[in-house]
């Protein structure tokens, strides 16, 4: 018996994997149905599901995209702290002294690839007709995964907190200023006053609530770190469920009828 | 003039593997060729294609000793000849004019060849322009990799979207069945082995793409954060690089708040304003050519075109550089541009004398009425056009270009879908209109921040 053999044969093995790796057809079946992480995907999919020049297999690539962002993410959590104090050095650090440092690399590249995946998944769904009824919804939830990982990478690109961070969100976020009525300088905003008395000020607008401050600073930091690395990645974790859940129910991949 | 050399040893040796990279693709290229029994003066030409490529490589790889005597650069003439039409108009109009191209022509270009000789020539183009300090400085950074790499896997899957879609067209046409039913697509096949598998291979390969990737390129990191010193340019974030273009043409409140929300609003509404039961599931162009061509005018030219723009040719104070171009922060680009009201109170009315020439002011002191009134006179002219635009036109084209969609969509879909297209087109337009007429605003009251 040899040493994989004696392994697979143990206790510890057959208690974690519930099932022997499946040979034959009857097996391959219930394997999928039985492991956790493959019951996601049916038992069986018309070729077409998986042909790689269909779905240009976009959609998974940026799952997994996620995957890596949300692990290398977590292992830079660890060594990074958002404040003004810390935050530029920890970087530093991170490119100079730290052994993983690596992981920014691939946190960044990752995310620029996330990017360019999820508009490529968008360009495919749309080219072969995927939105048509009875996937509507689907599209609907894309879009909004699309919007929120766009702000997952914009959030991001602050963290670094050195020149190119600071600007690229400072340029971002002037936009919010003005909003129609709820910016300070956007179309409106001077109607909504109560006897003189403004409402919308550089206090109180749109641009105040996402950086909490007049300009970018130290509460922005905040704001953008806590809505990175927690706020924006649980809401994606979910809609992707949905529209996982909603690939399937959907009848699949879609087909010609 | 910039005093960097164009050409240093280090940057020899790495156009060197790029080189190599194309000989390989070449020597597999010839080797297809052979093993499909092509006419030999075909294979002929390409072996001798793939041997310079190769002699080329070598050439690199081995010489530097003296970059500046180094031979195989871009030549002068042709990087001031590119750097000559170098102007936003030139840039729009030529990525229009190949969008336009690119459907027309698409059951040529669609053939491999073309395809491949295409591919060649722009890595090509992109290897000889790295000989050049100036481009290298900003097509290298780190950051802007993947900018270039998305510009060929975009090409890629727009040619691969043509293949199929021409290829089905045909059969289509010819009463044949689709090709997505004519190789086995229909075919039941377990999960495990053959998703299961590829995912994995997927997964394996995209890991080492990623950590070979954070190994060669180092992520940026600039000098600590000042408020006090704002770099010249200041850019958002590359994907936001369309968006930052519009404020050219439009002010903040439209391009970065009003178009976005309607770019997202018509993508959200898209499945269910396009009524066409067409080309579900399968690639086609002819059964959907009017939600094609408008989804990829909106993806190709009006978004991935203007982050190229963004990202390679607008410099310090956001003007237009060649792509050889130094950026020179004292670039002076003269902006003499008039609001239309200007136009029409100035110019027409001295000309027309229908109303007294000369922009309507309320005098000093006026009360809040009297002030409304003369900024709505003011800009009458241009509130009317935009007026028209959004709520005359819809009707106007219901009953003549878009008829038939109007009948089959119905009164709701039809109005959100015609708003939909006209806020697509009011960028291209206003685009023109800037071009042509140095245009500024069409209703301009910076009075209360509102100005189209
Ligand atoms: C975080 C972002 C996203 C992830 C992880 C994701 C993941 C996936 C995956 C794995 C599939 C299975 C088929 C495939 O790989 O192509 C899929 C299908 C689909 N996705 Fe996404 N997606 C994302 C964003 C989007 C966006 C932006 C859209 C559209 C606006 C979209 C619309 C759809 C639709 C309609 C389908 C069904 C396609 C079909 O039946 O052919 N998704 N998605």
């Amino acid at each position: 018996m040899s040493v994989g053999d004696y392994i697979r044969d143990s206790q510890i093995w057959k208690s974690i994997f519930r099932h022997p790796a499946p040979v034959d057809r009857r097996n391959r079946v219930v394997v999928m149905l039985t492991n956790f992480f493959l019951h996601l995907h049916p038992v069986s999919v018309k070729q077409q599901g998986i042909a790689l020049s269909y779905t240009w297999c976009m959609g998974g690539i940026t799952f997994f995209l996620f995957l890596v962002e949300t692990v290398t993410g977590v292992l830079l959590m660890f060594y990074y702290r958002p404040t003004l104090e810390w935050a530029y050095n920890d970087i530093l650090a991170l490119r100079d002294v730290t052994t993983l440092g690596i992981m920014r690399e691939i946190h960044r590249w990752a995310a620029h690839a996330m990017v360019i995946t999820v508009w490529l998944h968008m360009y495919r769904v749309f080219l072969t007709g995927s939105y048509k009824p009875p996937r509507e919804f689907n599209w609907v939830v894309g879009v909004l995964l699309l919007v929120l990982t766009l702000l997952l990478s914009f959030t991001g690109y602050l963290l670094p907190w050195d020149q190119l961070a600071i600007w690229a969100i400072t340029v971002g976020s002037n936009m919010a200023r003005a909003t129609p009525f709820l910016g300070h300088e956007g179309p409106g905003a001077q109607i909504l006053n109560i006897g003189g008395f403004d409402l919308i000020t550089n206090a109180t607008d749109a641009r105040f609530l996402l950086l909490g401050g007049r300009f970018v600073g130290e509460t922005t930091l905040n704001r953008f770190y806590i809505l990175h690395c927690v706020a924006i990645p649980l809401v994606v974790a979910g809609l992707i469920a949905i529209h996982f859940w909603r690939v399937r129910k959907d009848g699949g991949i879609s087909q010609p009828l | 003039m910039s005093h960097h050399p164009d050409l240093t040893t280090s940057v020899i040796k790495a156009l060197g593997w790029l080189y190599l990279i194309l000989f390989a693709m070449n020597a597999a290229w010839t080797f297809r060729s052979y093993s499909r029994k092509a006419d030999v003066r075909i294979t002929g030409v390409w072996g001798i294609i793939t041997a310079l490529l190769g002699m080329f490589a070598i050439a690199h790889i081995t010489g530097g000793s003296d970059p500046e005597r180094f031979l195989i650069r871009m030549p002068e003439f042709v990087k001031s000849f590119i750097d000559l039409g170098a102007d936003p108009v030139t840039y729009f109009c030529g990525s229009t004019l190949v969008f336009i191209a690119m459907i027309v022509l698409r059951k040529w270009w669609t053939q491999p060849t073309v395809a491949w000789i295409m591919l060649n020539l722009s890595i090509l183009f992109l290897a000889l322009s790295m000989t050049d300090y100036d481009f290298r400085q900003i097509v290298g950074k780190p950051d802007n990799v993947p900018i270039v790499s998305m510009l060929f896997i975009v090409g890629f899957f727009t040619w691969l979207f043509f293949r199929r879609a021409v290829d089905n067209d045909e059969r289509i046409a010819a009463g044949k069945p689709l090709y997505e039913v004519d190789n086995g697509g229909q075919e039941k096949v377990l999960v495990w082995p053959d998703l299961v598998y590829t995912e994995l291979i997927c997964m394996v390969v995209l890991s080492a793409v990623l950590i070979a990737w954070g190994v060669a390129l180092q992520a940026p990191l600039e000098e600590p954060a000042a408020a006090s010193r704002t770099p010249n340019p200041s850019k958002a974030p590359w994907y936001f690089l369309g968006l930052q273009e519009m404020l050219v043409y439009y002010d903040p409140w439209m391009a970065g708040v009003v178009l976005p929300t309607v770019i997202l609003g018509g993508l959200m509404a898209l499945p269910y304003i396009d009524f066409n039961k067409k080309g579900n599931g399968y690639f086609t162009f002819n059964e959907r050519k009017f939600a094609i061509c408008t989804f990829m005018f909106g993806f190709l030219p009006l978004w991935i075109s203007l982050i190229i723009l963004g990202t390679f040719l607008r410099g310090p104070n956001w003007n237009f550089f060649g792509i050889y171009e130094p950026w020179d922060a004292h670039k002076l680009q003269v902006l003499n541009n008039v609001n239309l009201s200007e136009y029409f109170w100035l110019d027409w009315m001295t000309t027309l004398r229908i109303f007294e020439p000369g922009l309507p002011i309320a005098p000093a002191g006026a009360d809040f009425g009297t002030q409304v009134w003369a900024i709505v006179t003011r800009e009458g002219f241009g509130i009317l056009l935009v007026v028209g635009y959004l709520f005359a036109l819809p009707p106007v084209m219901a009953t003549t270009i878009f008829r038939g969609m109007f009948m089959r969509m119905g009164f709701l879909r039809y109005m959100v879908f015609s708003n939909l297209v006209l806020f697509m087109a009011c960028l291209p337009i206003k685009m023109v209109l800037r071009w042509a007429f140095n245009l500024k605003y069409i209703v301009a009251i910076p009075e209360w921040f509102f100005n189209i």
